[in-house]
């Protein structure tokens, strides 16, 4: 892996809250346009790293860098405008469905027109364009907050376990979506995710967190055919009950 | 025919026939009123906003103070006004003291604790998590807050209707600095007063169909607010 194909290389990475240590990893790096899954249990830290990616809050120490910048504290705004997060919840605005799916384009002065009306296609929302947002069911709540990410063309997309109370066609079509997306624009997709499956439908690599650190990081074959860790082992095999 | 029978019938014919004395009254209540809103809502809003978005150690103790101020009798706030305006009191040099100045400025007073503190409360009822998906999506710090304030619009609006309800019906704090004065001070609340007490009962009831009329409308302005609140 060359600098330039690293995304994200992030080393000693620790963050703390109330002195209990919630993210404590030695060493990841993340390829350019790769799709990274991160799986296990509840209270892992997965997603407090994604807040850490995404430069949300600053981490307790080490360092993150971003295309090969290191960044210390807050991002720059233009780095920031580069990664956007999807939530396991969809938090939408007090507006349209289109007015929501346009909110990036106009923080950042860019016109909406065209761009929107091709992601609620994608996502198969154009007929709700001038619908209330939140009057949606919660499967078209997700792919409104879905098109909104897509639509400023991030070069990073988190997704914090964006279909964990979705019935099977809205993850199907969200997982079709953010697929094609990554294929097409060659975003770097980083999923955090329950399901073990989702990670073996869609992920290139596939890492295993447990209490804040990184135990296992391997592709996805690798992972789920031969891991190296007994712990990751009994995850896969779901003879980790917590 | 009673009293109340013939006030109400003279006060149709007091109203319909636009009577200049009552419309005097009238357009004096909505400019001091008026202007106390307009004043309360500018240095309101943006405090109630700051204390709403903010995690200052001191916000438990303002929003006390806030709560209180919006429980403070008209009439106290009348006397203090009163004190503060009178010729030997500190600001008596403005000579603001039975004029509508002195009525602004209580009125004002009565205001600002509502429109802050219920600002407050509708910028703290933003899902929390707005903020961050907003700042995820790549939000300035002022884009963040104008994005929590664009969604606590109809709370805010709400405030300034119930601060509106409130000034427009109080007489306790107005009669005390205004000093009910005709043509000067007297407002829809003293004019009701006087009229009460002399026997006036025409247009004491004109008067107060009218301020009904205007709390009337306040309030159903501020339902029709929170129903469309609900619904969202």
């Amino acid at each position: 892996m060359t600098a330039s194909e690293t995304i994200y290389q992030i080393k000693g990475l620790k963050k703390e809250y109330n002195g209990r240590m919630v993210v404590d990893i030695d060493l990841l790096e993340v390829q350019h346009g790769e799709m990274l899954a991160l799986v296990g249990p509840s209270g892992a830290g997965k997603s407090t790293l994604l807040r850490l990616l995404n430069f949300l809050e600053p981490p307790s120490s080490g360092r993150i860098a971003y295309q090969g910048q290191t960044m210390k504290g807050d991002a720059p705004l233009a780095v920031r405008r580069q990664i956007t997060t999807v939530f396991q919840r969809p938090v939408l605005m007090q507006s349209s469905v289109r007015d929501n799916v346009a909110f990036g384009l106009q923080l950042r002065g860019q016109s909406a027109n065209g761009r929107v009306a091709d992601l609620l296609a994608r996502v198969g929302l154009t007929e709700f364009a001038k619908a209330a947002a939140r009057k949606l069911s919660g499967g078209e709540m997700q792919r409104v907050a879905l098109a909104r990410a897509l639509v400023i063309d991030p070069a990073v997309l988190l997704l914090d376990e964006p279909t964990a109370n979705l019935d099977p066609y809205n993850i199907g079509l969200i997982e079709d979506i953010v697929r094609q997306h990554n294929r097409e624009h060659g975003t770097t997709v980083i999923l955090v995710t329950h399901n073990i499956f989702q990670a073996k439908r869609l992920a290139d690599r596939v890492g295993f967190m447990l209490g804040g650190r990184l135990i296992e990081l391997a592709d996805t074959a690798t992972f789920f055919e031969s891991p190296g860790d007994p712990r990751t082992t009994a995850f896969v095999r779901g003879d980790m009950v917590y | 025919m009673n009293d109340l029978t013939r006030g109400l019938v003279q006060a149709a014919e007091l109203i319909l026939s636009g009577d200049p004395g009552l419309w005097q009254i009238i357009l004096l209540s909505l400019r001091v009123s008026g202007v106390a809103l307009v004043i309360s809502t500018l240095l309101g809003v943006p405090i109630g906003a700051a204390l709403g978005l903010s995690r200052v150690r001191a916000r438990g103790l303002i929003t006390a103070l806030l709560y209180t101020g919006m429980g403070l009798p008209p009439v106290v706030v009348g006397l203090f006004v009163y004190l503060m305006l009178s010729r030997s009191g500190p600001f008596g040099v403005l000579d603001w003291l039975f004029a509508p100045s002195a009525m602004v400025t209580a009125q004002v007073i009565i205001a600002f604790p509502l429109v802050s503190g219920l600002t407050m409360t509708a910028v703290q009822s933003v899902d929390p998590a707005l903020r961050l998906q907003v700042r995820s999506l790549g939000a300035t710090r002022i884009q963040e807050v104008w994005t929590v304030l664009s969604e606590a619009r109809i709370g805010v609006v709400v405030a300034i209707v119930a601060a509106f309800g409130s000034i427009i019906s109080e007489v306790g704090a107005v009669m005390l600095v205004g000093g009910n004065i005709e043509g000067k001070t007297r407002v829809l609340t003293t004019a009701i007063v006087l009229n009460t007490r002399t026997g006036e009962f025409s247009l004491a009831i004109a008067l107060g169909i009218i301020l009904l009329a205007l709390a009337f409308v306040a309030n159903a302005a501020m339902l029709q607010l929170q129903g469309m609140s609900n619904v969202e």
